[in-house]
């Protein structure tokens, strides 16, 4: 074997947690998985979709205009997990100085701002037949609404510095600060918001009907797939982008050419 | 060659500062006048209405005065980055951390201070009570440290940008959320003669915590941007 090609295609060394931190081992890898992802996502996303607007049964008090909740609560639930798992990629970044977990932290930050705005709009739609208004400055709305800026607030240091490194740490250090932050902003925001409004809208408590439920929780895994598809292709074009000094990506992009 | 202990490098930088301040005094007292004007603009835009305004000048008082660090937030770390001297104190053998912390307070000093110092004729303008006044000026006594401390941090983030201004209230303003929530809740509860002293205890504690934490992140930021 000549050097090229064991530089090219590492052997398969015995397992450890930095495997797959080689851009070039992780970029083949997020190659299978993307298409399995993208397969999750539709199938999924079709199956929860027809379950939750043709089979689940219409809310008692809120009619039909429940039914954004299959869209509503995964869209919230994943701007928030999303948001921690950029500052998680952002400070394995900083720590272990790995160029693969600052993108990873990047790709994430797009899908999150989109799923927290996802969220923000179809909480309107939902709030104008439900609760008569677009918004409520209620702890939940407000707290998303915040949120969604500490994005902006990473996405944009991001883009300001020119200097591509320095904008991954800078913008790791932000989203860990972020991270320490959402917290105390919540409680805070909730702590205002009960002294402030006397009773509050709140959606009543009710047990959830199982087809709701289910319907829900396949459109979560749905989320959750696209987010996979959509940050890992992102963390391979990037890596493509920025190793297309290397060999191997300098091969792959020209078998990529040639397909197109 | 002279021995410098930690201490005096930090005294130097505070009084570098606070001098720097002094001798840009447009810079300096434009915060002031601006903290001053945004507070007057309130009422022109709202009406003259007595009870309202006194019902939401801890809000307006409060917001102009975070929008007034932020004016000079940006020259917190810039102008050393510019001129090579934030280089040199980051080779110094003192921890940049400290030399964070000497600087903030400084920044402190030449801004929230000053507004600590006009916020109780701002106050009186909305016809606030006596103790409304007083819890006002402990809140931003406090508040204006808090703010100069995670200010920093988004000043050390965007040491070197072209145009930071408007980035670092970006970055800062949602982190400071906490601090204007607390800060108005507790002149609200002083003006409704309830107990306030919880929120003072609050304030506080986030005081020490950005105090620790803030020049930390500060000092990591910094060598990012010198690096």
């Amino acid at each position: 074997m000549d050097i090229k090609s064991t530089l090219s295609k590492p052997p398969s060394s015995s397992w450890n947690w930095f495997l797959f931190a080689a851009p070039s081992r992780f970029y083949f890898l997020a190659k299978k998985i993307i298409p399995l992802c993208w397969a999750l996502a539709f199938v999924l996303g079709a199956i929860g979709l027809i379950m939750g607007l043709l089979y689940a049964p219409t809310d008692a008090q809120q009619g039909d205009a429940y039914r954004i909740i299959f869209i509503h609560v995964p869209a919230a639930w994943m701007s928030m997990l999303l948001y921690v798992a950029m500052a998680f990629w952002g400070a394995m970044g900083l720590i272990f100085n790995a160029r693969l977990a600052y993108r990873l932290s990047n790709s994430i930050a797009i899908t999150g701002a989109l799923m927290t705005f996802i969220a923000l709009w179809t909480g309107a739609l939902w709030g104008k037949p439900t609760w008569g208004t677009w918004w409520v400055w209620d702890a939940r709305l407000t707290s998303e609404l915040i949120l969604l800026f500490l994005y902006i607030a990473y996405l944009s240091l991001y883009s300001a510095i020119e200097d591509q490194r320095k904008a991954s740490k800078a913008a790791s250090l932000l989203a860990i600060i972020g991270v320490v932050n959402v917290p105390i902003i919540y409680f805070s925001v909730k702590w205002w918001n009960t002294l402030h409004q006397g009773a509050s809208i709140t959606v009543t408590k009710t047990s959830m009907q199982s087809t709701m439920l289910m319907a829900m929780l396949i459109m979560t895994f749905a989320f959750w797939a696209y987010a996979f598809a959509v940050i890992l292709s992102r963390v391979n074009q990037k890596t493509l982008d920025e190793e297309s000094h290397t060999d191997w990506a300098l091969t792959e992009l020209k078998r990529l050419k040639a397909t197109i | 060659m002279q021995k410098i202990s930690t201490l005096e490098i930090l005294l130097a930088v505070f009084k570098r500062d606070i001098s720097l301040a002094l001798r840009r005094q447009s810079d300096t007292l434009g915060a002031v006048f601006f903290f001053a004007l945004v507070v007057s603009l309130f009422p022109l835009a709202i009406g003259p209405e007595t009870k309202l305004l006194q019902q939401i000048a801890p809000g307006i008082i409060w917001v102009s005065a975070l929008l007034a660090v932020m004016l000079s937030l940006s020259r917190l770390f810039n102008d050393d980055y510019q001129d090579g001297v934030l280089e040199q104190l980051a080779l110094s053998i003192c921890p940049l951390a400290l030399i964070a912390v000497a600087k903030i307070l400084a920044h402190w000093t030449y801004t929230g201070l000053i507004l600590l110092c006009i916020s109780p004729v701002l106050a009186l303008q909305f016809n606030l009570s006596g103790i409304a006044i007083e819890v006002l000026l402990i809140t931003l006594f406090i508040g204006t440290l808090i703010l100069s401390f995670i200010g920093s941090i988004g000043a050390a983030l965007t040491v070197g940008l072209k145009s930071s201004g408007a980035l670092i209230s970006l970055l800062v303003l949602p982190l400071l959320i906490p601090v204007l929530i607390l800060g108005t809740l507790a002149v609200d509860a002083a003006t409704a003669n309830l107990p306030y002293s919880v929120y003072l205890y609050i304030l506080l504690a986030l005081a020490v915590l950005a105090s620790f934490f803030a020049p930390l992140a500060c000092a990591a930021a910094l060598r990012i941007a010198l690096d």
